[in-house]
């Protein structure tokens, strides 16, 4: 039976490490994720799990650490966010072309300028050409979930590439809620025993480790990442239909809320889906209007033709974009989408606005009023507003 | 150890850096690293660490490595943090039954790997205590790139960045002390070292150091032929110089307790030791005298307080 419990993000991730217990566990406090490796210590002060938890001096070496353990043969983890992950930059970039699947816990919070400690996806987004793998969650439950299926996907032979584990700052990492938690023993089996094929400390071989690949060999070894990322796909869903069998939960490459005759959409990542959520019941219910969501859970690799597909019924979409990226145009979701629908050769009218940056709150009648600006679109087939900010202060 | 050192058993080890690697003729570096890998035991296996430079550019070209070790290159400024990583994994993987073996972990990183961009993640890993030991083989600039000033070239070193010219002497800062900071770390084994004669105090060094349980740092005086201008045949002479003239003195810093490993009978002008070498040219010319004496001063300083240590 599962357990029923009541936890906070940050909590729920930390009872899933707790559960894994991995080997090796690097880490550098930085809010709103300090949390996970505090509860870790504890769990590993009081002879809970044998993970060994490296006291780094800076996030830059958690990630290195982690880098050298995992090279090893370990089974090797860290947990940032922001600045903390923007010191890993470097890192990200040189775990993901070793091919090591490490997992990172990240609770995103907005980066520095000026310093703000609330969430947005300025970090992750920023890191989403690194070669990582990335599952977002919009709530604790998913947080944890997401969690559990980390490892096997980052391990599988077919993928071998880092994760990272994505919650909102505060709102997710630090908000309770219900959760149901899977049993010990279901989760040993879930995730299994860590087998690597090559590592440093392999009495039978030998391995070099980070070479110098000078143009004659650097093309293939991205295009060699490139498959990886390709096939993780597959492997992302197999895992999730896996974990639907032991937990009755259902994941995709995203969610579609009420998409089923849904002529104005929204697509969203993370934590503000549930405020999307109740804008959608009310609207329904007051006005019948068919108003849907998609809220994305893998953006890398990013599931392309799905979502054209799902969107290809809507009259108008809302792309929402929960960071800049300053090309004085879109935001990295909405720039994806679009090249996405584009590619399908949708004509679905298509905005993309920018929320909830630096932890600016988006409410239930934001959502409201953009339904209702999808809806003249679709009517006027005119944009006025592209690109616009929500609830951004005027004076 | 040091009693039972055989010059002609030990040259006859097993090499563990392979030849057929890329770095230059009359290149310090890999005499360095040859000699620590040297001493570790026949049984016994090991990782090697390497932070970006030219020892890692040259040994680990794709598809080709020249370690017989397992080899783990990471990044410039976190060799320190990397092998920690590997050190704990191991640590974690034999708790668990997983290894039987014996590993050693040793990495290599140039001084501007470890003085400079490297500096926080050497001192957070000796700070931890790992059972590693960190070697810095020190050519005094960023050779790699091509000889750009670091925190341990020399003042008045004539480099890419700190070009000798009309107006300027070349490097205007003394040396950063780094064996001496990494003593002050309190860890087991700090050694200070280069290879002459029969290269014993290197390798006993090196020895000590793997051996020492707990966190060890080398300083490896390590020329190089390019950025410090001598002929490749005369690697050895000019490490002999760097010790006789007390430029470079050998030290061990074991539980704290500073030794000396050696003091020349007649310490040499350490003119000697700057002569033979380009990057110091400008000091010889006419009406730059006052620069000798000064720098001369400046290593008689360093000498007479490592004496003091030393007592």
């Amino acid at each position: 039976m599962a357990i029923r419990e009541r936890l906070s993000g940050n909590e729920a991730v930390a009872y899933a490490i707790k559960q894994i217990n991995p080997d090796v566990f690097p880490a550098f406090p930085i809010t709103p994720s300090t949390e996970i490796p505090q509860y870790v210590a504890n769990y590993i002060a009081n002879g809970e799990i044998d993970t060994e938890f490296i006291h780094v001096e800076s996030e830059h070496s958690a990630m290195s650490a982690t880098l050298g353990a995992s090279a090893a043969g370990a089974r090797a983890l860290t947990a940032t966010s922001s600045c903390g992950m923007a010191l890993m930059w470097e890192e990200l970039y040189v775990a993901a072309s070793d091919r090591l699947p490490i997992v990172l816990a990240l609770v995103n919070r907005a980066l520095t300028g000026p310093i703000n400690i609330n969430a947005d996806h300025s970090d992750s987004m920023g890191a989403r050409d690194s070669g990582w793998i990335q599952i977002y969650a919009e709530t604790n439950q998913e947080a944890y979930d997401n969690f559990l299926q980390a490892f096997p996907i980052a391990e599988h032979k077919d993928v071998h590439l880092p994760i990272m584990i994505c919650q909102d700052g505060f709102i997710t990492s630090h908000g309770v809620e219900n959760i149901l938690l899977v049993e010990d023993d279901l989760v040993k089996d879930f995730v299994g025993e860590y087998e690597p094929e090559h590592y440093l400390l392999n009495a039978k071989e030998k391995m070099s480790v980070g070479p110098y690949a000078v143009s004659n060999y650097y093309m293939e070894t991205k295009r060699a990442q490139r498959q990886a990322m390709m096939n993780a796909k597959r492997v992302i869903l197999d895992m999730a239909e896996k974990f639907e069998k032991m937990t009755g939960r259902k994941y995709g490459f995203f969610e579609e809320y009420r998409m089923e005759d849904a002529e104005y959409a929204i697509v969203i990542i993370g934590s503000a889906a549930g405020t999307c959520k109740a804008a959608i019941e009310q609207i329904r219910a007051t006005t019948g209007k068919k108003v849907g969501l998609i809220k994305i859970r893998v953006f890398r690799p990013f599931p392309e033709e799905e979502l054209a597909a799902a969107l290809s019924k809507v009259k108008a979409v809302a792309i929402m974009d929960r960071c800049e990226m300053f090309s004085a145009t879109s935001g990295p979701l909405g720039a994806e989408v679009r090249a996405a629908l584009y590619q399908a050769k949708s004509d679905v009218e298509a905005v993309n606005y920018f929320y909830g940056l630096g932890g600016r709150d988006i409410t239930v009648q934001d959502f409201e009023d953009i339904y209702n600006r999808l809806e003249k679109i679709a009517e006027t087939h005119e944009i006025t507003d592209m690109y616009s900010y929500i609830g951004l202060r005027e004076k | 150890m040091e009693s039972t050192y055989n010059f002609k058993e030990v040259m006859n080890k097993p090499e563990r850096l392979a030849p057929g690697h890329r770095m230059c003729a009359g290149c310090g570096g890999t005499v360095a690293v040859r000699t620590v890998l040297r001493a570790l035991k026949e049984g016994d296996k090991a990782v090697i660490g390497n932070a970006t430079g030219c020892l890692e550019v040259s040994t680990f070209m794709y598809p080709y490595t020249a370690y017989e070790d397992s080899y783990i290159h990471n990044a410039f400024e976190n060799a320190g943090a990397t092998l920690s990583g590997v050190e704990t994994a191991y640590r974690v993987l034999k708790k668990k039954g997983k290894i039987d073996d014996t590993y050693k972990f040793i990495t290599f990183g140039g001084d501007g790997g470890t003085y400079d961009i490297g500096f926080q993640s050497l001192s957070g890993a000796m700070e931890r205590g790992h059972d590693m030991v960190y070697v810095c083989y020190d050519n005094g600039a960023y050779m790699n790139t091509g000889t750009q000033r670091s925190s341990a070239t020399p003042q008045y070193a004539d480099t890419t960045t700190t070009p000798a010219g009309k107006v300027s002497n070349g490097k205007v800062q003394i040396r950063k002390d780094l064996a001496a900071i990494m003593a002050e770390h309190h860890i087991p084994y700090v050694g200070q070292t280069t290879y002459t004669g029969n290269f014993k105090d290197i390798y006993t060094k090196a020895e000590k150091a793997i051996y020492t349980p707990g966190a060890a740092f080398l300083n490896v005086l390590s020329p190089c032929p390019r950025g410090w201008g001598y002929e490749p045949s005369e690697m050895m002479n000019i490490c002999k110089l760097a010790v006789e003239t007390c430029y470079w003195p050998l030290f061990e810093v074991v539980d704290g307790k500073w030794i000396l490993s050696y003091a020349p009978k007649k310490k040499l002008p350490l003119e000697d030791f700057l002569r033979p070498q380009r990057r110091f040219k400008h000091l010889f010319k006419p009406g730059n005298e006052e620069l000798l004496v000064a720098f001369q001063a400046e290593v008689d300083k360093r000498w007479e307080e490592l004496q003091n240590k030393c007592q």
